[in-house]
């Protein structure tokens, strides 16, 4: 479900605290294995799992965090994977989107934690809040369910659409520019990668 | 290219193929390419394997990231153009220990007509060991299928990050 339906000129409302929303759209994130971006998403995965072995976090290679939730939905049928990453990260590999609708794993929901601004690098305006609409972005790649979620009241039911089983979903969260959550992230690849798959594979 | 050199060509290359799926690679990425084609159309014929067609080749670096997470093995096929495409991708590879492999047809090297190709075709091997992955060159069908089988060892018991360089000795240079 698209939230545009005709309203070319709808003005993007960046009004969310994302430190309030993502945990409330997200609800109980042991349902999911987390792919998180770089930055503000890897903090705001950090402290709602309490770095958890349910996550994953990237510190580098911008652009990558969607692929890795496809590997990973694709290896683990059974299980839910979410990415939960930003509009600077996703801007950078954006045709990621098309190549996740050709698979359309049904297991697999993204989140673009969208606050229109690159935040690790001093706040500079990223494209989404000079006009690109990423919801859109998404639907033209192919993807077929998504959303945007924009305000208080959108998140129930946007919670629901995380978990629905008919394909991959696409969800843009729009916050304010306000920080992410104050918490230490694991900064080791190797040593979080070896705690998810121990907690996942168990090796 | 005749007849009898196509028929020995898909030979080597099922068996490249087959020896893939025997060591369990259920991903297999790729940009579409005319050296990878065999390769290509028999993981789309697979019915236990995944065929994920990328935008762009890094894409696929980041893929096998995530199928070593969940426990399944993968493998990138592309060209030498491609391997400009993953670079700094591979990041991801290096320093977070993830198994890479990655199979390379070559162009911009031996026999090369388009100029376009060299500059990455002679990138290759100082660019990718410059990013921590291990390059294995064949020039021969048996060397083919020895640098896959040594490749897949090195790989997924060792965690290591391998390209194997299908020259073009071995694929015959594109005519224009």
């Amino acid at each position: 479900m698209s939230s545009f339906k005709g309203e070319s000129s709808h003005t993007p409302i960046f009004e969310l605290d994302r430190r309030e929303a993502l945990p409330a759209l997200i609800g109980r994130h042991e349902d999911f294995l987390i792919v998180a971006g770089l930055a503000g998403t890897a903090r705001d995965i950090a402290a709602l799992t309490q770095n958890g072995a349910n996550g994953f976090a990237m510190g580098g290679a911008m652009g990558g965090a969607c692929m890795i939730g496809l590997g990973l939905a694709l290896a683990q049928r059974d299980r839910r994977v979410l990415v939960v990453t930003g509009d600077g990260e996703l801007l950078m590999n954006v045709g990621a989107l098309a190549t996740i609708a050709l698979m359309n794993p049904p297991n697999l929901s993204i989140v673009c934690v969208d606050n229109g601004h690159y935040g690790e690098t001093g706040y500079q305006k990223s494209h989404t809040s000079l006009g690109t609409d990423l919801e859109k972005m998404a639907l033209g790649a192919g993807i077929k369910l998504t959303r945007t979620v924009e305000r208080a009241a959108d998140i129930p039911s946007g919670a629901q659409f995380l978990r629905q089983g008919n394909g991959t979903v696409f969800l843009l969260l729009r916050v304010h520019t306000g920080e992410p959550p104050v918490y230490k992230r694991i900064w080791d690849p190797v040593a979080n990668r070896t705690q998810f798959q121990a907690g996942l594979l168990g090796k | 290219m005749n007849e009898q050199v196509t028929v020995a060509l898909a030979r080597w290359q099922d068996q490249v193929f087959d020896l893939l799926r025997r060591h369990g690679v259920t991903q297999f990425a790729y940009v579409p390419d005319a050296g990878h084609t065999i390769l290509i159309d028999r993981s789309i014929a697979d019915q236990e394997a995944y065929s994920i067609a990328l935008t762009t080749e890094e894409e696929g670096v980041a893929l096998l990231a995530g199928a070593d997470l969940g426990g399944a093995r993968g493998v990138l096929l592309m060209q030498s153009s491609g391997v400009g495409n993953c670079i700094n991708m591979l990041s991801l590879i290096n320093a977070g220990r993830f198994p890479f492999l990655t199979l390379v047809s070559m162009r911009g090297d031996f026999g090369e007509g388009n100029p376009w190709q060299y500059t990455m075709g002679q990138a290759v091997v100082p660019v990718l060991q410059a990013v921590g992955v291990t390059c294995l060159r064949a020039d021969t069908p048996d060397e083919a299928l020895a640098a896959v089988s040594a490749a897949l060892t090195m790989v997924f018991q060792a965690r290591q990050a391998v390209a194997v360089l299908f020259t073009q000795k071995l694929l015959g240079a594109k005519r224009f």
